[in-house]
């Protein structure tokens, strides 16, 4: 298919649909209201269905419906609306459904603004709703990778039967970008039978279908929970995606970022290496599972570590964690909506090269 | 020759449930896997299971079935039918479910005329977490969060969900029933009957509220629960049909 100009969440609702998804439900919100309206028109054109809820509480319990009967099922939202699915987001992950969440990331906390913010990484990564569980997170850093990642992400949804978010920041919904959908995309997983899924029970064979995260019992819900770390376990070994571009073997500064800051933070890095500065990126793509491993290993060749972030620094507490003090660390985080220009990550990066600046 | 004259519906399984003797859950489960039996939409069908005592619905009938968050069902159901308009999809609700947290998905569903069935279980109060006062508790009734009885200057009158929802533009099948009789299990039964088969015929949402008992945390023997509901509760949710798709609504309620 030749490439077409088209904004980010316009990519994203197309990307759904290739991935043969046929059921939204959401409710809107700056700025990824072009999702909904973009899929509200192309879904019935596909024999889908496009259902405006009431709130995220209830687009997100819909999410949980649609997705227990097998079906592929999509939702998307922004930061605050993020925060009512927070409650369905733990019930799909304790159910076991696949389902595919698109956060467009705005300023916080509370209202905060309607500006690109970075600062939902916590919510994404470490649980976000009540009780041990994670979703798989996407971090994309162009329309491109966004429109590749969502198709990704309904065969790992189906794959580990998990929730799976794409976490935006609200560059990514706005910005348009040439973006080509490939006729012949390979699956990334092969998917099993939905034997599991609610659709009436035929007694033919297949056990009677529960979808359930309820275990009264103290033993058996433990086993559901030493499974659900199993699936992540498998996640951390298979799924890891990081991009990184590393001046060799010994170099002066590693910059970590993800999403639109770090291509930022290519061009930045770009223009200081053209000066003869040593400057290495690297930038992980799946932000759950971590690429602990891949920072840890990039940082050994630095000298220092300098982490940018639209937040007050959340991916940080992961990066000191790969890094467990080895190099010092130096973070540059705007919030309120700004972005980083290229001149002001350069001008960060060279005050660490240059020893100015407090290390973490 | 001995013939069968009772037996366990198709729709039931045999387990042991975990209701207070008494209690009417049992009797709504039995009417409703009967309405499934008779149908013949057993194996077409998917019941989402409150949160409340009827949360493990899922152990008790003999279909697929979905569980759902406190109040969310009709959300759930709306997701589940969306994605798959040939089954039939019921959710299973009490009144602390259905009236209080999910208030906003009930009206919402109803109001996009979801082809759902939603059978509602008033029983005055909260019953899973032991006695709290609910949206549907009458006046001066004790419950542990209103010892002192309900006071309707503080809490509001107690919400008649059938007349809320027959408000409603959008077709519907909207009726109250209730559990306090022989008579009245066998009337609740047919608007039970009538609500399935609005869904099996495409044609509108419907939803049965029932008057129910909860023995236990009312305080009080089985038979006296069943004349408390019809001595206080029947004369403030009066029983009977509030809308159907024919158009043919109730008038305006008396005072
Ligand atoms: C979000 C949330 N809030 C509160 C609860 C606790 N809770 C469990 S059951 C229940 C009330 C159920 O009462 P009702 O719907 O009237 O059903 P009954 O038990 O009387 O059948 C509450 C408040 C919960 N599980 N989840
Ligand atoms: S607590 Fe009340 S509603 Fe719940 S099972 Fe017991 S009697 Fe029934």
């Amino acid at each position: 298919m030749a490439k077409k100009l088209m904004k980010g969440c316009e990519a994203i609702g197309e990307a759904a649909i290739k991935a043969g998804c046929k059921l939204f439900f959401g409710y809107p919100i700056t700025p990824q209201n072009e999702i909904p309206e973009y899929l509200s028109h192309r879904l019935p054109q596909v024999g889908g269905m496009f259902v405006q809820a009431e709130s995220e509480v209830s687009a997100s319990n819909m999410i949980y419906g649609a997705a227990g009967t097998g079906e592929r099922v999509f939702t998307s939202s922004s930061s605050p609306g993020i925060s009512l699915m927070s409650e369905a987001i733990s019930y799909l992950a304790g159910s076991q459904l696949p389902v595919v969440i698109a956060n467009i990331m705005r300023a916080g906390p509370g209202l905060g603004g309607i500006l690109p913010g970075q600062a939902d990484y916590f919510q994404a990564t470490k649980g976000g709703g009540h009780g041990d569980y994670h979703c798989l997170v996407l971090a994309p850093w162009s329309v491109q990778e966004a429109a590749d990642l969502v198709q990704d992400a309904f065969e790992l949804a189906d794959y580990y039967r998990n929730p799976v978010m794409i976490l935006g920041d609200g560059l990514i919904g706005q910005m348009m970008e040439p973006v080509e959908f490939s006729d012949d995309r390979v699956p990334i997983k092969e998917i099993g039978p939905k034997d599991w899924a609610a659709t009436g029970w035929k007694r033919d064979g297949r056990p009677r279908a529960i979808v359930n995260s309820l275990y009264l019992d103290a033993d058996t819900l433990e086993t559901h929970n030493k499974n659900l770390m199993a699936k992540y376990d498998e996640m951390k070994a298979n799924e890891v995606r990081f991009y990184e571009d590393l001046p060799g073997e010994e170099f002066d500064l590693l910059v970590v970022s993800y999403g639109t800051v770090a291509r930022v933070c290519s061009t930045a890095m770009e223009n200081l290496r053209a000066q003869g500065l040593k400057i290495g990126l690297i930038r992980p793509i799946t932000l759950y599972p971590f690429p602990y491993e891949a920072v840890s290993k990039a940082a050994k060749k630095a000298k220092a570590v300098l982490v940018f972030e639209l937040s007050a620094g959340q991916m940080l507490e992961d990066i000191k964690l790969a890094v467990l003090g080895a190099k010092p660390i130096h973070f540059y985080g705007r919030t309120g909506g700004h972005l980083i220009t290229p001149e002001e990550a350069a001008k960060e990066m060279k005050k660490v090269l240059q020893g100015q600046g407090g290390a973490q | 020759m001995t013939e069968l004259v009772f037996k366990y519906p198709e729709a039931l399984t045999q387990a042991n449930t975990h209701y207070c003797p008494g209690c009417t859950h049992g009797t709504i489960h039995r009417l409703v896997a009967e309405v499934i039996d008779e149908l013949g939409i057993r194996d077409r069908t998917v019941g989402i299971s409150p949160v409340g005592c009827a949360v493990l619905a899922y152990n008790y009938f003999e279909t697929d079935f979905q569980q759902a968050s406190h109040g969310r069902a009709p959300a759930v159901a709306t997701g589940a039918k969306r994605a798959r308009p040939d089954l039939i999809v019921f959710t299973y609700q009490g009144d602390g479910d259905l009236a209080s947290i999910g208030m906003g998905e009930i009206i919402h569903a109803a109001n996009r005329g979801e082809k759902i069935t939603v059978v509602f279980v008033n029983n005055a109060i909260y019953g899973m977490t032991g006695g709290q006062m609910a949206p549907t508790t009458m006046p001066n009734q004790k419950t542990t969060t209103s010892p002192d009885g309900r006071d309707v200057a503080l809490a509001g009158y107690p919400i008649r969900v059938a007349e809320l929802i027959s408000t409603l533009k959008t077709p519907a099948f909207v009726a109250r029933g209730s559990m306090h009789s022989p008579l009245q299990v066998v009337r609740s039964k047919e608007l039970l009957r009538r609500a399935f088969n609005y869904q099996v015929q495409g044609t509108c949402f419907s939803l049965v509220e029932l008057l129910s008992t909860c023995p236990t945390n009312w305080g009080l023997p089985p038979d006296k629960a069943c004349r408390w509901v019809e001595t206080n509760m029947v004369p403030y949710y009066p029983l009977g049909i509030f809308k159907t798709p024919e158009g043919d609504d109730r008038a305006p309620m008396p005072r």
